[in-house]
């Protein structure tokens, strides 16, 4: 029997230098035996501080304690009473930040591997078909829900609402489900495999799909309306580029890390010309930025080739944004890390083709809003580098369409979200909404709680009526 | 899917295609496009809406041969199947009362104005449609658009139909024979520039609809950047039309060369 002498165990990942060569997964995931281990090193401690970092409020310590028994079937069904994509969660929730982060065991060294569990139990049941329960779904109800827009929001409210009864189609945009999880995170990371098991377990709820739909164009809010949807759920991301408005930003060679990862991500670009959408990349490329989404660039771009694959940040590797588990990955996959850079200038040849940047370094003062030291430039420290390929992975916005579109959906000014009430209600009646269309750019899981809450919001909404 | 009902040869390297797109022709309006992925592995191919059939739910395309995708699309055949349409996308053509519109398509390009055309008529617009192309091979439209437009003039490069020049040539001879109110255009780029460059002394405002690189096409790749007075804009969401006179049309005419040596690549296999 394991205790909490017992280290955490080491999730397994793919040599470094074999898999920056290709998208295969890198992470491999806890063994059965690692897994079983590591669950006994959970100490059942009362106060389960762990379930109040999870947005979409799992039982960790229930579930952990059915892996400890090896009932991996209960474990899996206790997960998914409360979250719909285990598997996804499993491989890209920032688990460090969240329910990791409030483990008893951080105080006595390290927290349980929580994240790594719940991929163990998730993939265990796609090996283990037989053992997959039917879903539970209460009576059916005559109520017809639109939710637009397949990213982790709109995946998990539709899951919950099907769940609660309701007739839902799910529209989505692109030719694909997962929003955000398909063009923006590589293969490598979360394959698409998973996604699309995940997405068939939502459609074994009851979950219609259509896809190549872009509500906003193809039908509007009000179309909706007439076909009959009583309710409509927005979750239509952030999937507004960013840009850093330096000269030179549309030189060709400088990509959005939504144009880059789509290419590479949704529409296959690293097997052209098998699949036909193509990707340029060069010799020397600069990633700018170093949340999550920079480091999935950069580590794309060393796979396509990239002789120097570097990541640009204006802060200090402190401040990074990313997963320490995503940054770590990076470094051993010999990603160059300029810290305390900041570009400002992108210079072309006669092509129009980029053929460098020039950056300032940086040092941290005092803090800023965000709390964290703001970076100040070192006078005269400008310096000319050549590269070839410009990412910029900054962040991205609301998707701006729908609100466009639809004039009575009330936005925040500033910031283009859409405004909505503590019931997840936006300025229109029936038209709820969640994730990072109303919050800005935030995390999977984040998003997933927003789609939950909603789905519940909308519950309550007609059981009022 | 969507089932293709009629198949057209318009010239050498241009096709029409007729699909089954009911919900895309649902809302379908002028100066919109969508966006074709004809298989699993298929680029997502921009198209402009030549024509919509809202009552037998029909889509009409006009395919120009350009690279592997394209021609992979004219090679379909009645019967066959697209796996993908997804639009109507980008901003519908203002359609108003606004005296004189000339309208000007450059090969493929006047595909993209045929409802235009029609709409601007039937708002009791007089519209003078010029057509160009290098040579006679390619006009096409031509009948489609007589009963439409008041008057239709032809320009061809090489002098094989029509008047020999540019579609700037005879655009020159429209202003200095009557007011024109509007122009509306279509095309290459270097036409577009062109045509823009004619209006400017006569203060005639003018229409561009810019075919930059598109990819997801719904305003979330920012692959479609183009420079418009001095700011970055979406052709997909913001455009595909734009006021001419502040489009930066030699960045434009750059950044579609940004994937050449791949088309290419892509054409061998």
């Amino acid at each position: 029997m394991a205790t909490n002498k017992t280290p955490r165990q080491e999730i397994p990942a793919r040599n470094p230098e074999e898999r920056n060569k290709d998208f295969k997964e890198v992470s491999l995931g806890f063994t059965e035996e690692q897994a079983v281990l590591e669950a006994q090193r959970c100490i059942a401690c009362k106060k389960k501080p762990c379930c109040n970092g999870c947005p979409v409020e799992i039982d960790i310590p229930e579930f952990i304690k059915l892996v400890a028994k090896k009932d991996y079937k209960g474990a899996i069904q206790k997960i998914k009473e409360k979250n719909n994509l285990p598997a996804i969660c499993g491989r890209v929730c920032p688990q460090e930040t969240q329910c990791e982060s409030l483990c008893t065991l951080v105080a006595k060294g390290q927290p349980v591997a929580v994240g790594a569990l719940e991929r163990f139990v998730a993939d265990r049941e796609a090996e283990h078909p037989g053992s997959k329960e039917p879903p539970v779904i209460k009576e059916k109800k005559d109520i017809k829900v639109a939710v637009v827009g397949a990213g982790p929001a709109g995946l998990t409210a539709a899951a919950d609402l099907a769940r609660y009864g309701y007739k839902v189609t799910l529209f989505e945009s692109l030719s694909a489900s997962g929003g955000v999880l398909r063009y923006g995170i590589p293969e490598f990371r979360l394959p698409k495999a998973i996604l699309d098991r995940e997405t068939e377990y939502i459609k074994s709820l009851g979950v219609e799909i259509k896809y190549n739909i872009l509500i906003g164009r193809t039908f509007s809010i009000a179309d909706l309306f007439k076909d009959g949807y009583k309710a409509i759920f927005l979750g239509t991301g952030a999937g507004l580029p960013y840009f850093l408005g330096i000269p030179g930003e549309n030189l060709n060679g400088v990509y959005s890390a939504n144009e880059f990862l789509t290419r590479v991500n949704l529409m296959h670009a690293y097997e052209f010309p098998k699949y036909k959408t193509p990707v340029k990349i060069g010799e020397r490329v600069a990633v700018v930025g170093a949340g999550n989404t920079a480091m999935d660039c950069v580590r794309v771009a060393k796979r396509l080739g990239a002789k120097d694959a570097m990541i640009i940040y204006r802060r200090s590797e402190a401040e990074a944004p990313a997963r320490r588990a995503e940054l770590e990955h990076a470094k051993e996959e010999r990603i160059e890390f300029r810290f305390l850079t900041a570009p400002i200038k992108i210079e072309g040849n006669e092509k129009g083709e980029v053929k460098s940047m020039t950056c300032l370094k940086m040092e941290l003062g005092e803090p800023d809003a965000s709390g964290r030291r703001r970076p100040v430039p070192i006078k005269g420290s400008e310096y000319e580098m050549p590269v070839d390929t410009v990412i910029i992975a900054v962040g991205q916005g609301p998707n701006p369409l729908i609100a466009h579109t639809t004039k009575e959906l009330a936005v925040d000014e500033k910031s283009g979200e859409l405004k909505i009430d503590e019931n997840c209600m936006t300025s229109i009646k029936g038209i709820f909404a969640g994730g990072d269309i109303t919050t800005g750019e935030g995390t999977v899981i984040a998003a997933m709680g927003a789609g939950k809450k909603a789905a519940a919001a909308i519950d309550k909404f007609f059981k009022e009526k | 899917m969507h089932k293709i009902v009629e198949k057209k040869q318009l010239a050498d390297t241009i096709t029409l295609l007729k699909v089954e797109a009911p919900m895309v022709v649902r809302e379908a309006k002028p100066g919109q496009f969508v966006i074709v992925r004809l298989d699993e592995f298929g680029e997502r191919i921009p198209l402009t809406i030549c024509d919509a059939d809202r009552a037998r739910g029909v889509l009409t395309l006009i395919i120009q041969q350009l690279g592997r995708s394209t021609k992979d699309l004219c090679a379909l055949k009645a019967g066959d199947q697209i796996r993908d349409i997804l639009g109507p996308l980008g901003n519908p053509t203002e359609i108003e009362k606004f005296g004189t519109v000339v309208i000007i398509g450059g090969g493929v390009g006047a595909a993209e104005l045929y409802t235009a055309a029609k709409a601007l008529k039937e708002k009791g617009n007089k519209v003078i449609t010029i057509i160009g192309a290098r040579n006679k091979s390619l006009i096409i439209l031509e009948d489609e658009f007589k009963p439409i437009a008041d008057e239709v003039l032809i320009t061809t490069d090489d002098g094989s139909y029509g008047i020999k020049g540019f579609v700037t040539d005879a655009l020159k001879k429209v202003i200095s024979e009557q007011k024109v109110d509007r122009i509306i255009c279509c095309g290459p780029i270097p036409m577009m520039k062109a045509v823009t460059t004619t209006a400017k002394p006569h203060n005639i405002p003018a229409i561009v609809s810019l075919n930059a690189i598109l990819l997801d096409a719904t305003g979330m790749c920012g692959s479609c950047r183009c420079t418009i007075e001095g700011k970055t804009k979406f052709s997909c969401v913001d455009g595909p039309e734009f006021d001419g006179y502040k489009v930066d049309f030699d960045e434009l005419m750059a950044r579609n060369k940004r994937f050449l040596d791949e088309e290419r690549r892509a054409l061998e296999v």
